[in-house]
């Protein structure tokens, strides 16, 4: 590992001051789970890094009229056995438990989770974000891509969105609390996340000197939420794909829905496809049935484009969207 | 002359019961040292720059940049100017300095120049014509085997048979002897025939000889029933948990101590002398544990080399040079894969009458060989080729039971799909043909029968795609397996001590198999005390020579050398007690810590008495287990086993999931030492199945020449909620017992994958002909079935 300067704000205010304004030159260090490893691996090299752990404001879980706030530095395994979580947000608890090892959920943070870097393995191996060989071509169109993007890869950017979290709390329907120099800012959680088109961005919508502080997860009133994740072991594994749902309904009937995919694109995917499938099929047939996740897997995935090698992803994202739409339904059912 | 044979079953305490392994306590407590743990003082970090192309000429190098840095205490040009960089992560210049850090700063500073060159990576199928037949070695050819640490052995054969395309001057032999060639291969090279080379380029596809035996053409012409089909396994790495690696140091100026991660710490020491101008008794190697080898640690490595050559640049200051995890799975091993395409002829009863195959599979820069199909059964009419395909994908390794595995995917899948298409049960099929499997015919039809009982065969087993309920299809597979296993060459001195004490030391190791184990229950078996009372001192070559740990040669090597040098110390002691007793030595005996008179239990001394009579000096004896059996008199050591493995798994049709619910070994392996021991083989060889049958696979990539997963999160093996239920058998008693004692490291990791392929095969229906078994292969194949029926 390369040398670096440590600083270790113990405010928010202070934290941003001593970030760049370019991406690169500071890297925020929370758990430290995704960027030790990126840094042992030489894939970024910053010349600070900014410890966070000491900003006692941004820990802690709080129940407010608004809704759950969880502190960004909140540690996954702190958040999956949140009484408030297990209580309301079950889905939430388990895609957590779904995600990585005990060991790295006890230092991850939620935070970081969300600003997690790609595992390609192109990024990973030190060829970039969006990685060319010498003569300008896409490595990972020419390349072994069995792992990467279904939608969403038209552009230079063919990696998928890391986190097996951020679907669910999307369906969830969370909103993020993103602090900088000027001040705070809130945004939906889906509108956080945007796909590069330079080498020389990121995965979302942060500048260099932001920091993400906080989650807001609102009330669940009507809604009914499931996770799917299809992975190949079932002990510590990346999925092959996700799915999370969340489904308006009152008695057998289906009022609105969110359906969410993880591991298909550059960003965690909300797909309006699937919604417009799962809601015209769920009127159609006056409820949720087999038949209804199928439709709506099939209308999610329906402007799916493979790459050379991931084509059995196309049906893995229609398995997890048919899955968690069956499982969000039968949720409380009884 | 001494009875050395092992005792009756009446007349044993130990040997054959179930013993903890002595080792556990310290492994469990993390208190166990291994090579990674050893940090001499003023250690230096040695930092390794490896080629980035896959093939590549080095055209310049310039280190100066590095020596001037701070902390950088020296440098070592591993390939020079000129030599060809053979695989991504090929060893070009090494760096050792006061901290990791620091050296791998330096590494970054050296420029090296390359003209990259054009490579393969792929060992998908030759096209139709490629490949040539093997001919003479130019020099390019010869530079390129011993650069690759082409084997010596198949080196000289190839040179005995092919010869050489070119004069072989004086100057030649010296370069060759400079880049490493042993004097065995110098000499086959100085006597190698010349032939003109048939000209043209070096192809990647070498054709090996075809074989034929009976009359195969006739057999497919009376075949009342022909299955064909398409089986293989991919390339994995060894994947070592510590990695390959060292720690040398100069003691003074002619002696090098060298810790060293390794399965052969008797054989080091010569591997280095040459190469470091001293002799090998000039040379210590020490090492406590081993954290896995399965095959790829039995050289000096070419870093292990360079960690000494740094260290004597350094003053002699002790240099480690351990791989990153990247390095260990990119240059420090791969098991050859191996695919065919297979043809066999059977009568309607399911006799087996005919084979054909056409195989292929790399083994890297030196090709590989073939492996060996068909395999258990001796089909009577057969026609086989094989292409080797040279590629740049890093050196291949021994990989626990080499060529077997390969060669057991293969051939019981191709009989696996004969009995689908007999609508047989595969048990039937290979019960009907269990005469031509050779001397072990017996055994496997006792084993079947007790695996099919342990897995409820008859009761679970349906016809192929007849057990899918919900999307999720069951399925039965079973595969059977062979192995050698005589015990290796080996040097045991035990010492019986004046106050009781007794010591055992052997330059052997213990690579968590259990050899520690098995040495002392042997020791304390024969002298009739408890295991507690053995100290056992192994890992160093001050210690007498025993045999790498290689081709589960260990267990008779160790115990047969042990039992021998017990007997005899056993035979000094009771010649100095007898008179004690008033009793001939013959008359006596070692039981329950007592040394006793035969007949009248009433006569004894404890131990502690009895080895005082010993006098003021120690009796030390020298057992010795030659690997020739006739020289062993009696031999205490066999060869050829027989298993049997068996697969139950659970497939999801809809997302191409496979999940192993149960399986079963079924082994013998002669006189067991230590039964639990020996089961616990058989379950770890069967987790390891579960991991390359379904989840490992070096990941080359053609478009950057790299391999794309050198790392524990794509290179993925089997986690704790990934194992199912596992049943271990171990045959022993009569026909068993009195076989003597035989090797256990490698026959039961053979099945697992051919019985897993199997399993998924009658789960899903259709064959998928490749490991690993992952989501997108068993898609694929489902959706030709689903086509076919459509």
């Amino acid at each position: 590992m390369r040398s670096f300067e440590y600083a270790s704000p113990v405010t928010k205010e202070q934290a941003v001051g001593l970030l760049g304004t370019t991406w690169g030159q500071a890297e925020v260090l929370a758990g430290g789970t995704d960027l030790l490893a990126l840094m042992k691996d030489d894939v970024v090299h910053p010349k600070r890094v900014v410890n966070i752990k000491q900003i006692k404001e941004m820990t802690g879980v709080s129940v407010t009229p608004q809704g759950l706030r969880i502190g960004a530095l909140t540690t996954l395994g702190e958040l999956a056995d949140n009484v408030n979580v297990v209580k309301a947000y079950p889905a939430l608890a388990e895609a957590i438990n779904d995600a990585a090892s005990p060991q790295i959920r006890n230092m991850a943070t939620l935070g970081g989770n969300l600003c997690q870097r790609p595992r390609c393995w192109y990024f990973r191996g030190g060829l970039g974000l969006l990685p060319k060989n010498e003569s300008g071509k896409d490595l990972v169109a020419e390349g072994q891509n069995r792992y990467h993007a279904i939608l969403g890869n038209d552009g230079p950017a063919k990696f998928v969105s890391p986190s097996s979290i951020v679907p669910v709390l999307m369906a969830y329907g969370a909103a993020i609390r993103v602090v900088g120099a000027h001040g705070a800012r809130d945004l939906a959680l889906q509108d956080f996340y945007v796909i590069p088109k330079t080498e020389t961005q990121r995965e979302h919508d942060l500048k260099p000197n932001e920091i993400v502080a906080e989650v807001i997860l609102p009330p669940v009133h009507e809604m009914k939420v499931a996770h799917y994740e299809i992975r190949q072991k079932q002990a510590f594994d990346w999925p092959l794909a996700v799915a999370a749902v969340g489904l308006t309904m009152k008695g057998s009937q289906l009022f609105g829905s969110r359906v969410i995919l993880g591991y298909v694109a550059p960003i965690p995917w909300r797909s309006g496809d699937g919604e417009v499938a799962l809601n015209n099929a769920a009127r159609i047939h006056g409820g949720i049935s087999v038949e209804v996740a199928a439709a709506a897997a099939e209308g999610a995935l329906q402007n799916a484009k493979p790459l050379s090698h991931n084509a059995y992803k196309v049906q893995l994202a229609k398995v997890a969207v048919k899955r968690a739409i069956l499982k969000a339904a039968s949720e409380g059912a009884a | 002359m001494p009875d050395y044979n092992w005792p009756d079953a009446e007349h044993r305490a130990l040997i054959g019961k179930r013993i903890s392994r002595v080792d556990s306590p310290v492994k469990v407590s993390g208190r166990a040292k291994y090579t990674y743990d050893y940090h001499g003082a003023n250690m230096l970090f040695g930092k390794v720059l490896r080629s980035p192309y896959a093939k590549a000429k080095i055209i310049s190098i310039d280190t100066s940049a590095a020596e001037k840095m701070p902390g950088v205490k020296a440098v070592e040009i591993i390939q020079k100017v000129g030599t060809t960089a053979q695989w991504a992560g090929d060893e070009i210049v090494a760096v050792a300095a006061v901290d990791e850090s620091t050296a791998e700063d330096a590494v970054r500073l050296i420029k090296v120049s390359y003209q990259p060159m054009s490579y393969l990576v792929s060992d998908a199928e030759p096209p139709a014509g490629a490949g040539e037949a093997a001919g003479p070695m130019s020099e390019d050819d010869l530079d390129d085997a011993i650069s690759n640490q082409m084997p010596d052995a198949q080196l000289i054969q190839h040179l005995q048979e092919h010869g050489v395309s070119f004069k072989v001057d004086d100057d030649f032999l010296n370069d060759m002897k400079g880049e490493g060639a042993s004097e065995a291969v110098l000499a086959a090279i100085r006597s190698a025939p010349y032939h003109q080379a048939s000209g043209g380029g070096h192809s990647a596809y070498q054709k090996t000889a075809a074989q034929t035996s009976g009359d195969p053409d006739k057999a497919f012409a009376e075949a009342e029933v022909v299955s064909e089909g398409l089986y293989g396994a991919s390339v994995i790495a060894h994947c070592c948990l510590e990695p390959h690696g060292s720690v040398s140091e100069w003691t003074d100026k002619d002696h090098l101590f060298t810790h060293i991660s390794t399965q052969n710490v008797s054989g080091i020491a010569a591997q280095m002398a040459e190469p470091m101008g001293i002799s090998a008794a000039n040379i210590r190697i020490h090492q406590d544990n081993v954290g896995g080898g399965f095959g790829s640690k039995f050289a000096a490595d070419r870093w292990d080399m360079a960690a000494a050559r740094l260290s004597r640049k350094a003053g002699g200051k002790p240099v480690r040079i351990m791989l990153e995890r990247d390095a260990e799975l990119k240059v420090a091993g791969a098991r050859p894969s191996a695919y065919a395409r297979v043809k066999v002829a059977a009568k309607k009863d399911g006799t087996l009458t005919g084979w054909q195959s056409q195989s292929w599979g790399t083994g890297g820069p030196g090709g590989g060989g073939a492996p060996p199909i068909p395999y258990v059964f001796g089909i009577p009419n057969l026609h086989k080729e094989h292409t080797a395909i040279r590629n740049n994908i890093g050196p291949a390794r021994a990989w626990r039971a080499p060529n077997h595995p390969q060669a057991a995917v293969i051939t019981m899948g191709a009989l696996d799909d004969l009995a689908a298409k007999l609508n047989m049960d595969p048990l039937d099929l290979w019960v009907k043909n269990l005469e031509i499997t050779g001397p072990r015919r017996d055994v496997y039809r006792e084993e079947l029968a007790i695996a099919a009982d342990l897995m409820g065969w008859k009761e679970k087993w349906r016809p192929r795609g007849q057990n899918i309920s919900g999307g999720i299809a069951r399925g039965l597979g079973l595969s059977i397996h062979t192995w050698g296993g005589r015990g290796h060459e080996s040097d045991c001195d035990l010492t019986i001590h004046p106050d009781g004490s007794v010591d055992i030391k052997m330059g052997t190791q213990d690579l968590g198999t259990g050899t520690r184990t098995t040495i002392v229950i042997v020791a304390a078996e024969t002298l009739g005390i408890p295991i507690e009372a053995i100290n056992l001192y192994i890992g160093d070559t001050l210690y007498p020579p025993s045999g790498g740990s290689g081709g589960s040669t260990t267990p008779g090597g160790v115990s047969s050398s042990t039992r021998r040098a017990a007997v005899d110390a056993r035979e000094a002691l009771l010649a100095k007690v007898a008179p004690a007793l008033n009793a001939q030595p013959a008359d006596l005996e070692c039981v329950d810590s007592t040394v006793r008179v035969k007949n009248d239990p009433s006569r004894s001394l404890n131990w502690k008495q009895a080895c005082s009579k010993i006098g003021a000096m120690p009796v030390t004896a020298r057992g010795h287990n030659d690997q020739v059996a006739s020289k062993n008199h009696p031999d205490l050591t066999n060869s050829g086993v027989g298993g049997v493995g068996m697969a139950d798994v659970e497939v999801d049709t809809e997302t191409g999931i496979v999940k192993v619910k149960k399986m079963v070994a079924v082994q013998d392996c002669g006189l067991i030492i230590d039964l639990k021991t020996a089961e616990s083989s058989c379950y770890g060889a069967m987790v390891m199945g579960i991991s390359y049958a379904l989840f490992e696979e070096k990941v080359m990539d053609q478009a950057t020449g790299r391999m794309l997963n050198p790392n524990m999160e794509f290179y993925r093996l089997a986690g704790l909620n990934d194992i199912p239920e596992l049943v271990v058998h171990m045959m022993t008693g009569k026909g068993y017992d009195e076989r003597g004692v035989i090797g256990l490291g490698e026959p039961p990791v053979i099945s697992p994958g051919a019985a897993i392929a199997n399993a998924v095969a009658n789960a899903i229906g259709v064959r998928v002909s490749f490991f690993p078994l992952t989501p997108d292969k068993v898609l694929a194949a489902l959706s030709q079935t689903q086509k076919a029926g459509a």
